[in-house]
Parts: C-alpha cells; structure tokens; sequence
C-alpha cells in the first residue's frame, strides 16, 4: 500500500482488517507482516529556514535529499544519522521518516544530542486512521505534551509518520581527529572519558580495541580546532601515543555505519551502557569483535548466530538491541530489550490507547 | 480563569484524609491549618489564588509513594509543586487539592564526573545543581530566569528553558532519568546513566507533562564542563526588522552563539533606568555571546561584529572586560524587575519562527495601541522564544481582564504564523484554554489518551493543560465513580 497523500493513507489505515508493516525505504531490517505500508510517496521538503536552523519534510524524502539540500547551505543533521545498508544487507534508499521512527544517531550523539534531540515536530496518523500532529517546526515549544520524543524510537508501532519538523545546525568548518595508541578497553575508555570531560568539545570519541586505538573528534572553526587539538593532545598524552589525522570523515562515516562488521558474519548487537561500565560489560559478553562509541556509552557486539546476549550481560543498567540477525533470533529474543514489569504496563497501555487493534508492525516493540 | 468546582464529597471527608496522612508522615509534614495552607495558595501567577484543602511535605520517595497510594485511594487530586515559581499556574491548587511539595527533598545523591552526570532529589535548586559541581568546573546547562529558586521538580515538569538553549537544548535534553512515583503510589524507575530508551521513550513524554503523570522524585542530569570562557557583544538598531535579519545572518554564517537576546525600546528604557547598564537609546537592541578560548571568542566574535556592521547598527559594543560583560548582561538579567517597577505586568511566553518576529512585533504593536495598554518585549531570539511583557494596573478594574484577552490575542498571532503557545513556562491553567487554537481534538486526544495511561483518575493536577471542556468527561468520569 502506497499512499500519495496523508489523507489517503488515513483513510487506508481506517479500513485496514490486517496488521500491517510500516515501511520507510526497507534499510534497517525491520521485518513484519507481508502487506506492508510505505512513505515512498510521501516525499518532499516543505519547509526549510537556513537562518531559523529548520527544516520539514515529509516522511518518505530520502535522507540524501535532505543532507544534499543542508549541504548547499552549510548546515547538516548534527546527529548524524547511520545508514544501515551496510551492516544489514539491505538495499533500498533510507527516509528521514525511518531515521526519525528508529531515533537513529550516530557518534556525534555524546555531543551534539540524539535524533530525538532535534526532532521539533511530527505528523502522523494513528491505529484508528486519525492525523495527529504534535510539536511544531520551533525550538522551544512545550505546549502540552510532548509526543514528538515518544514517536522518536517508536519503530512504527504507534502510528505512520508523514512530516517531521528538524533543527538542523551549521556545518563545522574542520574536523580532526585524534588518535590516541591505548593498550586496553580500559585505558582507552578512559582517555575518551578524559576527552570528553575537558573543555575542548569533543564531537567523537570511539575506542577500536582492533586497532588498540581511541579516536577523539574536534570539529569547529579552523584555529579553534587547532587550539583545540594541541590543547587536548597534551592533556592525553599519560594514556599513550597521540597522533592527529586530518582527513578523517571518510573514517567517522565508517564508525558510524560499523563498517568493521559489514563483512563479519554472526548477530550483531548495540547496548547502551553506563560509559565507565563499559570495559566490565565487555568482559561478560565475550564478543567475537566490539566497538565502543560514544565515549563507551555505545558498545557494538558481534556474536556467534543466534547467541543469547542478554544472557551474557544478566541484570545491568542499560538495554541491548539486535541490529543484525536471522528473523528466527529475532524472534526467539526479541529486538529490543525487555522492560521491567512497571514500564513494560505503561508501554502496552501507551501503545494500546494509540492503535488499539494492534496494527502496526506487530510483536515488534514487545 | 474558571476552575473546576471542588468537590463536595472530597471536602466533607478532609478529616479522614488528614488522619490517614498523619499515620504516614511526621506531623510537622502535614499542614491542614487554613492559615498555614494559605502559603500554597499560588505560584508565581499570583493572579490566581485558591488555598489547597491540605500541603504535605514528604521527605522520601517513601513518603511521596504512601501520600499518592492514599490519595489515590480516597479519590483527593494532588497538584505537585517544586518551588512554586511557575508563571504558568502549574502549582496553582483548588479547595479539594492536596498540595504536594518536594522541597525537602533537595540531597545530592552521586555526582560522577567520568560518566559526566549528577543525581539529585528533585526538590533541589536549578541553580544548586550547578553549585554542586562548579568548584569542579562543571555545570548543568538549562538556565531559567528563576533558576535561583525554581526546583528541579518544576524544571521537570515544565520543560524548562533558559536564555543558553541554542547551544544547549532545554531540560528535555539534559534529562537522562528519572525515579517517578504512580498516582497509585508504584514507584518506577526510567533510563539512567546511559544513553537513550531501550523502549517507548517514557522519559521524553514524562519531561514537560506538568505534574500529571507522576512525581518525579529524584533525576539524573547531564552535567558539562564549563567552556573556557563566555563574552557577550551589544548591539543596536534602530528598526526591528533589521535586527531580525541580523539574528538571521548571524545564524545562517555557521556561527553558533550561546545566546542571542533581543529587547524592544520600551524595555530597553526600563532595564536602562532599572540598571544602569549603559544600553543605548535605539529601537532594538541584541546581546549576542559565544563561548570558548580567548582566541576562538575573538574570531566568532569577529564574524559576529563583520555581519552586524553590515546592517547598520547605531551601537555595537564588544564586552572588553569581565565587568563589562556582567554589566551587558545585567541590563537583561533585571528586565522582569524593571517592567515591574513601571506597573504591573503579565509575562507571555509563546515561540515564533525566527523569520516572523517583525511581523510579529509590528502586530503587537498595532493591538497595544487597539487594547490600551503598553508592551514591551525580550526575547530569545535565536530560537524565537518571546517573552512580551504587558503593563496593566492590577487595582483598576477590568484592566486584568483586558490584560488577559490582549495576552490571548499576543499568542493566537503565535500559533498563526508557525510558533506555539509556550515555548517553555508551560500550559499550565494560563494557556489551558487557548490550546484548541493550536491542537485539533485529535491532536489533544491522543495527549490525553497518554494520561489515561499512567493516571487512570485523573487525579494528578487535573485541571490543567488541557481546556476543561475537553478534559471534563475524564474528570467527571472519576467523581461519578466515587
């Protein structure tokens, strides 16, 4: 089903007798049900301000159009949104509506906030087939509640977005990056989290246990991330070698996209931890290759097809996803993390009050 | 400003209720004397004032837990207060409400500088969240103007903002959990020192819900580390809408200022007579400050001065000096106590696209002249949040109420060119009324429908934000089945 208008695909969705997959391009590996609703019509930027850093778009635009339109204006997604396609075989062109339905952020998170940091406004149309819209296309705005963060991460499961409305930021000028030689997880955690506690504004800030290396992001005008680099280069220099790359967003692309598993095969997981806890959390999991994002706060796990994670990692604060693995695991473990029971009754009733039949991508989101 | 009818049965049995407080808090927790209740019976929108039936002052997740389990039990609403500095009437109770007040509950609980987060109870301060972690060089970013009283509770509650959220966001994006206590007195804990939702992103909805889906008790905070330095520049024009397309340029530049405050001529004069400050004598006027190194804040300044001299300014003074910049900022920092001194006032709230403020203002202008009454604006110009500030006599009658239709009318224009209602005081009862005119019932349903779900009864601050016309089935629905 593919709808060209928002009203059209209210309409669609009132009359629907089946669960239903909500499809955006098809790249994040989202399985469900076989009738599938897509966005692909849906498309367009409708508004965008330079000067007041927005821009709305309909949910099916492509990414690319998005980043190339930023672009010509010196601005970007500052939350640098991965591309899944890589890491999950797809193919397919990603949408701002799946970014935004799979609060998908990259490294510059642990700086610069998530995707749902800079989601202003969403349109959407709920279980019963209603167009719903909540936020706008401002920074500030808290007039009544705030349902823009809920459907940021909600995968689809509590309505079909059709507009979301971004603030968009400048384009840094320069980047560099710092690489710091670390031994150990726990030398090169805490190098990142000595990066990150500093006033120097680190954008970046990844340890590859592959290559033993902590990578610390600087980005901004030229003589200050020049300052900015000499000044942090010092004040890392007790955790190892430090040497400063310049050309390095090819690089930042790759740590986003987890290029370092494209080509591995087994599950491929993200948990989101306490970044101290991070080289401890490692030793339980036992991965076949990990990297650690978001100054620790990010790990990425490979393991062995169809592996119990959560097993592995027992009682801990945070949540582990599957990003990666054959439906059967998928179905067997579940995507997402299991909530505890009170958080787990308040996800259900949310979820019950907006698509009370049970609709949208069914069994996905617990 | 119509508030819900107290109900009967909730007040005849305020004895027992008392009684059943009693026997889970200290006695000196419990306050039931009209003259002693009467210190709650506003917040900070002291226009409106209705004594609670009773306040209670819990001391523990423990206690707030027994309070709202009992409450909820006996069918008595709870309106929640941190330091009751709302200017929206998000504190305000009514006859049959048990105030609750966190403010004893203002401990630091752990503060951890490695993961780069504090955990505190809420009843504390905005700024003691700071103060504990300054010595240290750190900070916690959103900055309300009330931030030497308002508590984190509120702050939580309202979303709060501050003159620094183009560069830092507001409290919605320094939050990073929460411990929460039910109406049915559960208790439920929500993200932590890690990044993001594993789920539904409870945390996102509950951040801004006013104090109507729990009481937040204790909440874990982003903290950072405090830039090298900040210094502000003044500027002066002599047109609106130049100063408006300076805002734009300077934005669009790739320059991403800290704050960008603007003020009109009638507050320009106030603050200047108020302060001190040595503002000039213009029709706009902008306080722009980065941030960083000594050299990273004379080159974006440097930029920032190249654009301004662009459009003309008939002032444009670079802070020289830590004096100097206190001084900038002191004029804007004692704008609400200036207006004040002028008369009487009502302080809006609502947010524009930054694209719209001479259209704005220019309307604004036009309907001060129509009602009669004087304006004068300040404003967060980066992210188009207005704060206009209405001069009325609040001692000659029929003033307020013409105060609170031109109010209405200030915010309407809002929503009507893209903005919204309240950019960060909150709906509260102020705007309560006005949100048809932003939301369809669709829009304001599916809000709704959220509050059914974490409190049944609708017990929890209950009259607020949503219009009473919309939310009177759900409320009424509670006391039919009492």
């Amino acid at each position: 089903m593919n709808p060209k208008t928002e009203a059209e695909l209210a309409e669609m969705v009132a009359g629907l007798k089946e669960p239903v997959r909500i499809k955006g391009g098809g790249t994040r590996g989202i399985a469900g049900p076989d009738v599938a609703i897509e966005t692909s019509e849906l498309t367009g930027i409708t508004l965008y301000e330079p000067g007041a850093l927005t821009l709305v778009a309909k949910a099916g635009t492509p990414v690319a159009e998005i980043e190339a339109a930023l672009d010509a204006e010196g601005q970007q997604l500052a939350f640098e949104p991965m591309d899944h396609r890589g890491l999950v075989g797809t193919s397919g062109t990603p949408t701002i509506g799946g970014v935004v339905a799979g609060n998908v952020s990259g490294p510059r998170r642990v700086q610069a906030g998530a995707c749902r940091d800079f989601l202003l406004g969403v349109r959407y149309v709920d279980g019963m087939g209603q167009v719903v819209k909540n936020g706008g296309r401002v920074m500030k705005n808290v007039t009544g509640y705030d349902l823009v963060k809920l459907m940021a991460g909600s995968w689809g499961t509590l309505g079909v977005l059709t507009e979301v409305s971004l603030k968009v930021l400048p384009k840094p000028e320069v980047s560099a990056t710092l690489a710091v030689q670390a031994p150990d997880v726990t030398t090169g955690i805490a190098a990142l989290s000595a990066a990150l506690k500093s006033p120097f504004e680190v954008s970046g800030a990844v340890y590859d246990p592959n290559n033993a290396c902590a990578l610390l992001r600087l980005e901004g005008f030229a003589g200050s991330v020049a300052y900015r680099s000499d000044k942090l280069k010092s004040a890392l220099a007790g955790f190892g070698d430090v040497n400063r790359i310049e050309q390095s967003d090819t690089l930042w692309a790759g740590l986003r996209d987890a290029a370092n598993f494209h080509e591995e095969s087994g599950d491929v997981w993200r948990i989101s931890v306490k970044p101290s806890g991070a080289p401890e959390i490692a030793g339980r999991i036992q991965a076949d290759r990990t990297l650690f994002d978001w100054g620790g706060g990010l790990i990425w796990a490979l393991v062995p097809d169809g592996t119990d994670l959560r097993a592995r990692l027992g009682a801990f604060d945070g949540h582990a996803t599957i990003v990666r693995a054959e439906p059967e695991t998928l179905s067997n473990l579940g995507r997402f993390q299991p909530e505890t029971p009170g958080l787990s009754a308040l996800t259900r009733g949310i979820r019950h009050k907006f698509d009370p039949r049970g609709l949208f991508n069914p069994g996905l989101m617990g | 400003m119509e508030m819900p009818t107290p109900n009967p049965d909730v007040l005849r049995r305020k004895a027992v209720v008392l009684q059943r407080l009693l026997q889970v808090l200290p006695e000196d927790a419990v306050i039931h004397e009209p003259s002693e209740t009467r210190a709650y019976e506003c917040d900070a929108l002291t226009a409106y004032k209705c004594p609670p039936m009773l306040a209670v002052l819990p001391a523990t997740t423990q206690e707030v837990s027994d309070i709202l389990r009992i409450c909820n039990e006996e069918g008595v609403p709870v309106v929640p207060r941190g330091s009751g500095t709302s200017l929206a009437g998000g504190a305000l109770p009514t006859a049959d409400s048990v105030i609750l007040g966190v403010a004893r509950m203002n401990e630091v609980l752990e503060v951890d500088y490695d993961n780069r987060f504090i955990r505190v109870q809420t009843g504390r301060t905005n700024l003691s969240v700071t103060g504990a972690v300054e010595e240290d060089e750190f900070f916690y970013a959103p900055d309300p103007s009330s931030q030497l009283a308002c508590a984190i509770a509120g702050n939580i509650a309202m979303n709060s903002g501050g003159a620094h959220c183009l560069k830092y966001g507001v409290t919605t994006n320094n939050l990073l959990g929460v411990k929460m206590v039910m109406m049915d007195g559960s208790v439920v804990e929500i993200g932590g020192a890690h990044l993001d939702s594993g789920g539904l992103d409870l945390l996102g909805v509950i951040c801004g819900s006013e104090g109507q889906l729990g009481v937040v008790t204790e909440a874990t905070l982003r903290i950072l580390r405090k830039p090298e330095g900040a210094r502000p520049v003044l500027m002066g024009f002599d047109d609106n809408e130049v100063a408006g397309h300076c805002v734009s340029d300077i934005i669009k530049s790739g320059i991403l200022p800290v704050a960008i405050e603007f003020m009109d001529t009638l507050c320009i004069k106030a603050c200047e007579n108020f302060a001190h400050a040595g503002y000039p004598d213009c029709t706009a006027l902008l306080i722009v400050e980065v941030e960083g190194s000594e050299a990273e804040m004379d080159y974006q300044l440097s930029k920032i001065i190249e654009i301004a001299k662009r459009h003309n300014p008939v002032e444009l003074r670079e802070s020289q000096s830590a004096e100097e910049s206190a001084k900038i900022w002191l004029g804007r920092k004692s704008a609400f106590g200036a207006m004040g001194q002028l008369n009487d006032y009502m302080c809006l709230d609502g947010t524009i696209p930054v694209s719209s403020l001479p259209e704005v203002l220019r309307r604004i202008g036009e309907m001060s002249q129509d009602y009669g009454l004087p304006v004068g604006n300040v404003f967060h110009a980066g992210d188009g949040n207005m704060h206009p500030l209405i001069l009325f006599d609040a001692n000659k009658p029929g003033d307020l109420e013409k105060c609170e239709a031109f109010g209405a009318d200030i915010l309407k224009l809002c929503v009507d060119v893209g903005g919204c209602l309240t950019g960060e005081h909150g709906v509260g009862i102020e705007k309560r009324d006005l949100m048809h005119h932003q939301y369809t019932p669709a829009d304001l349903e599916a809000q709704m429908a959220i509050k059914d779900v974490f409190d049944p009864n609708w017990l929890l601050n209950p009259a607020k934000v949503f219009p009473l016309d919309a939310s009177e089935s759900r409320r009424a629905a509670r006391i039919a089945a009492e």
